[in-house]
């Protein structure tokens, strides 16, 4: 009885998938080896060689940034998401924590990690790459925590107990059970983090500390430089750059993924939303894939499982109580966490009380002036899309088109445009403001839109049917059938874009051009001069109030908003 | 020989609110060559019995052994099989069916064959290759059947495995079922059914084990002495199944315990249905049979039962050995028009459910006559879990409103007196 179980494509001839990935592997190779070579250079203490030719090597050292802080996201995601889902007693710590977590800017985080890695690394540029990794972590590390989270808590009970009942290991359950029912989630998120990842990368790759000025080779610091310098064909050439590879990406990597990752779905019937790629059809043909599956994964896998089997059966009398030593471990863990936010309060209120009163008042009012901006920018973001993400939504043909047009436009980050809008509204009166509020706009527009987009689609057909029978008036179709339908989603994207909109503060509000520093009055201004200039106490205090903010208008806003609609669609 | 043995088991849940029993001292024994059904409405527990039985829950108290040894974590003899499948939906049917072999220590090789083995013996040759999505449910529970089996368990443990299939799939299925039992051409010793429907049970099983609800309790256990293949038709399937509904509906447990408890079960049946049911049995003569009824219906126990069990409460029909026979407020009821209708019906549950009593009491001794929902929902949560409490006001709203003992405002989530209540009741009180 021969039968074929493993392979449903037979014939696999050397395809565009193996050219991709051989080009792939070498580029990262090639990258890796020139990192050293720039780095047994000696340093010059800033600059850096603007030279377009050596754009495409910028870029691939940025990727190869970008990469490693990913890796670092999704360890420290599986390890927090685990705990926080499973232990019970540090979720209360753990959830809540990650709330604030998220609503910290990236700069913020800048002087702590910077003191930290330097000294373990010291006077080395090392250091300074570490520190750059970590930072782009910070940025992209919570959404994606969130997401595992909250699929490992949602994993359906019948699931859980036929593992039990199958006495499956804990390595079993994780690769069979908890990974791919997170995987969409955690794919989705990855790519809303790597598009992050870029929109931050010109302040991580770049950053002045204590009037001191950090760079790194990168095509975020490229683009800096050339917009420091005004320099408007550099800028181009950098922005030319960073979008190709973004689409690369988006069409070599994430698209495909998302393809793939579509067998991960739990519903048993087939959804309408489906994603297609030709690039996936390419790699499942690829000869290298193969080999590498069947002579290193495959093995890899196997020894895995053979280990975990062994050792489950060493350790084989699972019984219902918790051992006393995991209780132990657990309050051990929970007292370290504990100590640690303890500390970090106790040297948050040192910092702080150093601030005078009037320092205060300039932290509210800039405070007061941000809410303004992103209120703003909020709304106009909200006037366009929510009719164009609702109509979209409303109609398959519509969506297919613009969902992959509107993910590339939306992956291209408005950091790197920006120095082009302040080049023209520089010298307008409030262009800066006006600056500002395009910048969060831009950075922050498309978390509406898709999310619109995605309540356009889960709308009713019939009830849009009943609407039209009953001829209701555009305004009561609004308000009958399509708000009450999309105000979950909306306010999903809502707290997304307004969160990513205050954290955008911090690079629109303070911006070198042209050998100049331009600033307006904002919290994300007072966050990046006090950390340029080693202002720690107003960092630590501006911070503070931008986490807070945040976390307020969210519990206070927009999570009643959640509520109401959920009970209004019940 | 003996395989299982459940000693005074209790399970209760805890919530926030308090505990509730799930099941209270169950004992029984299972011995090879037991085919066992555990049968009874939902809220019987029976579910929950299976999980104490796998080892995924632990009981309060009592105790579960398996071959003789008391239970402590999973059950290492037995597979489960799903109602709603629990399949893998991103694992080929070959790899659902392999999966729990990968922790047994087998060589792929070994794996495989074994794998095959039970593919060929549940029949899905052809579809190893297939994901769950693309089959049809029949061949879903296929591969949930396959999986179990492939353990070669010593009790294969069958949770409503039929209940999520369409009428003739799930006949298919049973018979494939009875097929490899008693033709012993599956290694496994035991198995243990749960299920709803009675015809299933006394069709398939040869021991019945009744369950009684909230909290479920053990009434009675009945044997089935019927040879395979039963003919569901003959005179002897239908009395045998005539006589557990009458056991099942009669519940005379139960119906002392009644009028003791203040806050006894509300069943989950609309006034609509109630009308509904009154009517058919007043047009069928006032008396009808309620396996019969159920099957002209189309309509499982687990729908039935808690209109009939309305309707006792209420005092429109009385269940006498299987038949439901109209009292006479019950004929009264389906011979009045709309406003005479809400007039009884207004009567009677004031008088029969104390609950309904205590909310208008409530509300007449506010001053502005409202009460917010929550303040209700929390009295009833005393007794049930807030899942259930939230079902218990709803139709215990329903009832009140259709008797017009009160209104109630879903936006403000609060229950009032109408004016014209109020007024009548202040007049009432100026005459005294």
């Amino acid at each position: 009885m021969s039968r074929v179980i493993w392979s449903p494509i037979k014939y696999r001839k050397f395809s565009i998938g193996d050219i991709i990935i051989l080009l792939f592997l070498g580029s990262i190779i090639y990258g890796i080896s020139s990192l050293n070579i720039i780095y047994s250079e000696p340093t010059q203490p800033v600059g850096l060689d603007l030279t377009p030719t050596r754009l495409p090597l910028y870029a691939l050292f940025s990727l190869i940034r970008m990469i490693l802080s990913y890796i670092l996201s999704f360890i420290f995601t599986i390890i927090y998401g685990y705990a926080a889902a499973y232990k019970k007693n540090l979720e209360r710590i753990l959830i809540p924590l990650l709330d604030i977590l998220q609503s910290i800017p990236v700069l913020s985080f800048l002087p702590p990690v910077f003191m930290a890695v330097i000294s373990l690394f010291p006077g080395s540029k090392l250091g300074l790459e570490i520190t750059a990794i970590i930072l782009i972590f910070t940025g992209q590390v919570w959404n994606m925590v969130f997401s595992f989270y909250q699929s490992l808590i949602s994993i359906p009970k019948d699931l859980r107990e036929a593992a039990n009942m199958l006495r499956v290991n804990s390595w079993q359950r994780f690769w069979h059970l908890e990974l791919p029912y997170s995987a969409i989630g955690l794919i989705w998120n990855s790519m809303m983090s790597w598009a992050g990842g870029w929109f931050f990368l010109m302040a991580c790759e770049m950053f002045t500390l204590t009037n001191q000025q950090f760079v790194l080779p990168g095509i975020g610091s490229y683009l800096s430089f050339a917009s420091m310098k005004g320099d408007m064909p550099k800028i181009f050439y950098g922005l030319l750059t960073l979008i190709t590879m973004i689409i690369l990406l988006d069409q070599l990597v994430w698209r495909p993924l998302l393809a793939w990752s579509q067998k991960f779905k739990v519903e048993l019937v087939q959804g309408e939303e489906t994603y297609e790629s030709r690039v996936l059809l390419w790699y499942r043909r690829s000869r290298i894939l193969r080999i590498i599956r069947e002579y290193v994964t495959d093995p890899i896998r196997e020894r895995l499982d053979k280990f975990f089997v062994e050792r489950s059966q060493k350790t084989n009398k699972k019984t219902y109580r918790t051992s006393s030593l995991s209780k132990i471990f657990n309050g051990f863990i929970l007292a370290l966490i504990l100590i640690l936010v303890l500390r970090g309060f106790i040297g948050l209120l040192g910092l702080i009380v150093k601030i005078p009163l009037s320092g205060w008042g300039e932290i509210l009012t800039s405070a007061l002036m941000t809410l303004l901006r992103v209120s703003i920018a909020v709304g106009i973001a909200l006037l366009w899309t929510l009719p164009v993400g609702v109509k979209i939504g409303m109609n398959p043909n519509l969506s297919k088109i613009f969902q992959p047009i509107v993910q590339v436009v939306a992956s291209v980050p408005a950091t790197a445009i920006f120095p082009i809008i302040v080049m023209y509204l520089v010298d307008l009166s409030g262009g800066l403001n006006i600056a500002s509020i395009l910048l969060m706009l831009f950075g922050t527009q498309w978390y509406l839109l898709f999310n619109i987009m995605a309540g356009g689609m889960s709308i009713p057909k019939d009830l849009i049917e009943v609407s039209d029978l009953c001829k209701l008036s555009v305004r009561d179709k609004w308000k009958i059938v399509i708000l009450p339908s999309i105000l979950p989603y909306l306010v999903t994207g809502g707290i997304t874009a307004m969160g990513g909109a205050f954290n955008a503060s911090i690079v629109s509000e303070y911006i070198s051009f042209h050998n100049e520093v331009f600033k307006i009055k904002g919290l994300g201004a007072l966050i990046t001069e006090s950390s340029a200039t080693g202002n720690n106490a107003f960092l630590a205090a501006s911070t503070l109030t931008m986490a807070l903010m945040v976390v307020a208008i969210n519990r206070l806003f927009w999570k009643r908003l959640f509520k109401m609609s959920e009970e209004l669609l019940s | 020989m003996e395989l299982l043995r459940l000693e005074n088991v209790s399970v209760s849940f805890k919530f926030p609110e308090g505990e509730i029993t799930v099941l209270d001292n169950i004992t029984f024994t299972v011995n090879e060559n037991d085919f066992l059904a555990l049968l009874g409405p939902s809220g019987s527990g029976k579910s929950t019995i299976l999980r104490a039985i796998a080892g995924l829950i632990k009981p309060k108290q009592g105790k579960v052994y398996f071959k003789g040894e008391e239970l402590k974590g999973i059950n290492p003899g037995v597979a489960m099989v799903f109602q709603n499948f629990a399949l893998f939906p991103w694992l080929t049917v070959f790899e659902n069916v392999e999966l729990g072999l990968k922790n047994l220590g087998l060589s792929p090789e070994e794996r495989k064959k074994k794998v095959l083995e039970a593919i060929d013996l549940i029949g899905l040759d052809g579809f190893e290759n297939a994901y769950p999505k693309e089959l049809s449910g029949g061949m879903r529970q296929r591969v949930g059947f396959a999986r179990a089996l492939v353990m070669d368990p010593d009790i294969l443990l069958l949770d409503e495995p039929f209940s999520a299939l369409d009428v003739l799939t799930a006949e298919n299925l049973r018979n494939d079922l009875i097929d490899l039992w008693i033709e012993k051409r599956i290694p496994t010793k035991a198995i243990i059914l749960v299920t709803h429907s009675i015809e299933e049970a006394v069709y398939m099983a040869d021991r019945i084990i009744l369950l009684s609800k909230d909290p479920g309790r053990v009434i009675k256990e009945i044997t089935i002495d019927l040879p395979h293949w039963r003919d569901k038709k003959s005179y002897e399937f239908v009395e045998i199944v005539d006589d557990i509904y009458g056991v099942l509906t009669g519940k005379p447990l139960e119906k002392i315990s009644w009028k003791d408890r203040r806050h006894f079960n509300i069943p989950q049946a609309s006034v609509g249905s109630i009308t509904g049911l009154v009517e058919l049995v007043d047009d069928l003569d006032g008396k009808v049979d309620i396996y019969k009824l159920g099957e002209e219906l189309l309509m499982d126990v687990e729908d039935l039962l808690p209109i009939v069990e309305a309707c006792e409460i209420l005092g429109f029909a009385e269940v006498k050995e299987g038949d439901l026979i109209l009292t006479e407020a019950g004929s009264k009821f389906a011979d009045a028009d709309v406003l005479e209708r809400k007039e009884i019906f207004k009567e009677l549950s004031i008088e029969k459910v104390p609950f309904l009593k205590q909310i208008v009491k409530v509300l007449q001794s506010k001053s502005n006559h409202k009460v917010p929902r929550p303040f209700f929902l929390d009295l009833l949560k005393q007794h049930f879990t807030p899942k259930e409490a939230e079902r218990q006001l709803d139709v215990l709203i329903d009832w009140g409103r259709y008797a017009e003992l009160f209104e109630y405002d879903d936006d403000r989530d609060e229950l009032y007196l109408p004016e014209t209540l109020e007024e009548a009741n202040i007049a009432t009180e100026e005459e005294r």
